[in-house]
């Protein structure tokens, strides 16, 4: 390499000290420093939108998000051109949607992960392999119109909050999946190989010692999962109504959500209540995603770290 | 069964995270196993309800479609008249898309390198959590920061560049000024930023080590280390990064949905950048209410079908790469 002897009048503790120390010729510093220049420019071409985006909601949302009325009262009968209300009913209509989605959708996943851990072999381990892949990409639109096609226009129900649910359920599993199949490799051999060796019968072995092990991590996944649906606008829009008033029934009527505050609102936007509410009510999704994924890396923090002791 | 505990053991293939210990063949393992099994299948089955059910949706509309629905940018519902085509959905979902990439990939391989090979391990971390933040911004959260506060911003810009360079289609003059293509690329390109880095990110960190100090032992700049070590190897590596970047940037609703102005109907083609359009997701957000009768939704759904095949077909060859890789290091 042609890059050797232009460094060869460099003594050898200088080259040991570090690559920066070796004199190299004009053209290849300008180069290397225009590297530099590139990839330290990318970094912070892309920290940028990340501080605008913040700043303006927070800007714009903190003073109806700090409210009292924000967590406790709905939109009932507020007009958009009176200040007032909160976000509750979209609060809880976000939260049980989600909720039902993750009762759904965990236990499935966590099952999908032992298999593909303890139990997978094989052709239908890979085929479950790649399915889950082609979920990770499913478009949520795509997830929706399915739970449209399924449940709607093939068993005629009405659109409901259980259906957005459903279409979650598409979204969380491979999040779930990808996370607790990470978790459960983690888990030492010599644990399992030891309960075995007692005559722990294997299903045992994985309910008992593998999951509670891996449990922290399996969480850290959930918490994962639950932040990346609870966002999700396109299935609320051809599966549920929205509803400026409370409503807990997943099963029938128009419900309220975060999104669905902020796409409703946001039809009014140039008059400033509905300014406030388009704000505060993202404020409020990024605070409750942004909570779940640093509880969730906290806790994922703490197992790695456990692991490798 | 001590005996066949011990023969599983011995032969059993020296993988990272013990499968398979086999200890006797109690009706709990089996029933247990059955479950796990079950699970992986309901899975594969589920995927496969999924297409079944696009299809058997959209199939009567499409037999009734008197457009060409590849070739046609058609789209009138009038019951018992139905033309409809994704040929204008396939052009602006593409160069959006294409767009996104563009902006994306350059800086998204650059903040992976700089994480990786430029920063010293303990900012590289924290700093690499930021760039995930960006994940963890709802989409609905970029539509409206990228319709009501970056796209005022962005106008001026966007108008010089129509100025310089009107004379190709791509950036012709349109009278569209808010919501175009050009702002929703912009926003899109900084939404799949974070799953290209991270994916990038875990590719360079594979990199063999003995490599990279081969290549600086021999005096070689950072840079020159980069291009003689790093992006020969993780080449694959990257254009699957891109490859996930670009399903996600391909089914994107709701931002895309908020951001693009809807041309008029029967507005005439226009190529650029500078105009408003419909992708297949937002071309289906757009139209949630009018999903009235099976006809209508049927066109939709074929729409959406669409979409399911292109992200499918994309993420697929880009996990056959990811994996592919996985055996060669």
């Amino acid at each position: 390499m042609s890059t050797a002897f232009l460094a060869h009048d460099v003594n050898v503790a200088d080259r040991a000290a570090g690559p920066l120390l070796i004199p190299a010729a004009r053209g290849r510093r300008i180069r290397n420093l225009a590297a530099t220049a590139f990839v330290t420019l990318s970094f912070v071409v892309a920290v940028i939108p990340l501080v605008w985006i913040i700043t303006e909601v927070v800007v714009k949302g903190a003073p109806d998000v700090f409210h009292p009325s924000w967590w406790s009262h709905s939109q009932n009968g507020v007009t958009e051109r009176r200040e007032g209300g909160g976000a509750f009913h979209a609060i809880t209509g976000s939260v049980l949607q989600t909720a039902v989605c993750a009762l759904i959708a965990v236990p499935l996943a966590l099952m999908v992960a032992i298999f593909l851990v303890e139990y997978g072999r094989g052709r239908l381990n890979s085929a479950v392999g790649f399915i889950v892949d082609v979920l990770t990409g499913i478009p949520s639109i795509v997830a929706a119109l399915f739970i449209y096609a399924l449940l709607i226009t093939t068993f005629g129900f009405q659109r409901q909050g259980f259906a957005v649910s459903l279409a979650l359920v598409l979204l969380m599993i491979p999040v779930v999946v990808r996370t607790t199949e990470e978790m459960l490799k983690l888990v030492p051999d010599d644990l399992r190989e030891a309960s075995l060796a007692l005559g722990v019968p294997k299903w045992k072995t994985t309910v008992r010692i593998v999951i509670p092990t891996a449990l922290p991590g399996i969480i850290t996944g959930v918490m994962l999962g639950i932040a990346r649906v609870i966002g999700e606008t396109a299935p609320l829009l051809i599966l549920v109504g929205y509803s400026k008033t409370i409503n807990n029934n997943l099963f029938s009527g128009f419900q309220g959500s975060l999104p669905g505050m902020i796409l409703n609102e946001a039809t009014n936007i140039t008059l400033k209540p509905a300014e406030g509410r388009v704000w505060g009510a993202a404020l409020t999704l990024i605070l409750i995603v942004l909570t779940l994924n640093v509880v969730a890396r906290l806790i994922a923090r703490s197992t790695s770290s456990r692991a490798k002791k | 069964m001590p005996n066949a505990a011990t023969l599983e053991f011995a032969d059993r293939p020296a993988t990272p995270a013990g499968r398979g210990i086999e200890c006797g063949s109690q009706r709990g393992d089996r029933i247990f196993a059955g479950f796990a099994k079950g699970s992986g299948i309901a899975i594969i089955a589920l995927v496969a309800m999924v297409a079944a059910f696009l299809i058997k949706t959209a199939t009567p509309s499409l037999y009734h479609d008197h457009a060409r629905f590849l070739y046609s940018r058609q789209w009138d519902l009038t019951p018992g008249n139905l033309h409809f085509g994704v040929a204008g959905m396939f052009y602006t979902t593409c160069l959006i898309a294409a767009f996104a990439m563009l902006l994306a990939v350059p800086i998204a391989v650059g903040i992976a390198l700089f994480l990786t090979f430029w920063m010293p391990r303990k900012y590289a971390g924290p700093l690499a959590a930021l760039i995930d933040l960006l994940a963890a911004v709802p989409s609905i959260v970029y539509g409206i920061w990228g319709i009501y506060v970056l796209s005022p911003k962005l106008q001026p810009f966007a108008g010089k560049l129509e100025d310089a360079l009107g004379w190709c289609p791509l950036f012709a003059h349109t009278g569209v000024s808010r919501g175009t293509i050009f702002t929703g690329g912009v926003v899109l390109g900084i939404m799949i930023l974070p799953i290209i880095t991270a994916v990038s990110r875990e590719v360079f960190s594979q990199v063999p080590q003995p490599q990279v100090e081969a290549a600086l032992g021999l005096g070689a700049t950072r840079w020159e280390m980069v291009r003689l070590a790093v992006l020969p190897f993780g080449r694959s590596g990257v254009v699957s990064a891109a490859m996930l970047g670009l399903g996600r940037a391909l089914g994107e609703t709701i931002a895309i949905t908020l951001i693009l102005s809807t041309p008029p109907t029967g507005a005439p083609f226009k190529a650029s950048l500078f105009n408003g359009g419909e992708t297949f997701a937002s071309k289906i957000a757009n139209n949630a209410q009018e999903f009235d009768s099976p006809a209508k939704t049927g066109a939709f759904i074929a729409a959406g079908l669409m979409l399911f095949i292109l992200t499918f077909a994309v993420n697929a060859v880009a996990r056959i790469i990811v994996n592919s890789d996985k055996g060669k290091a």
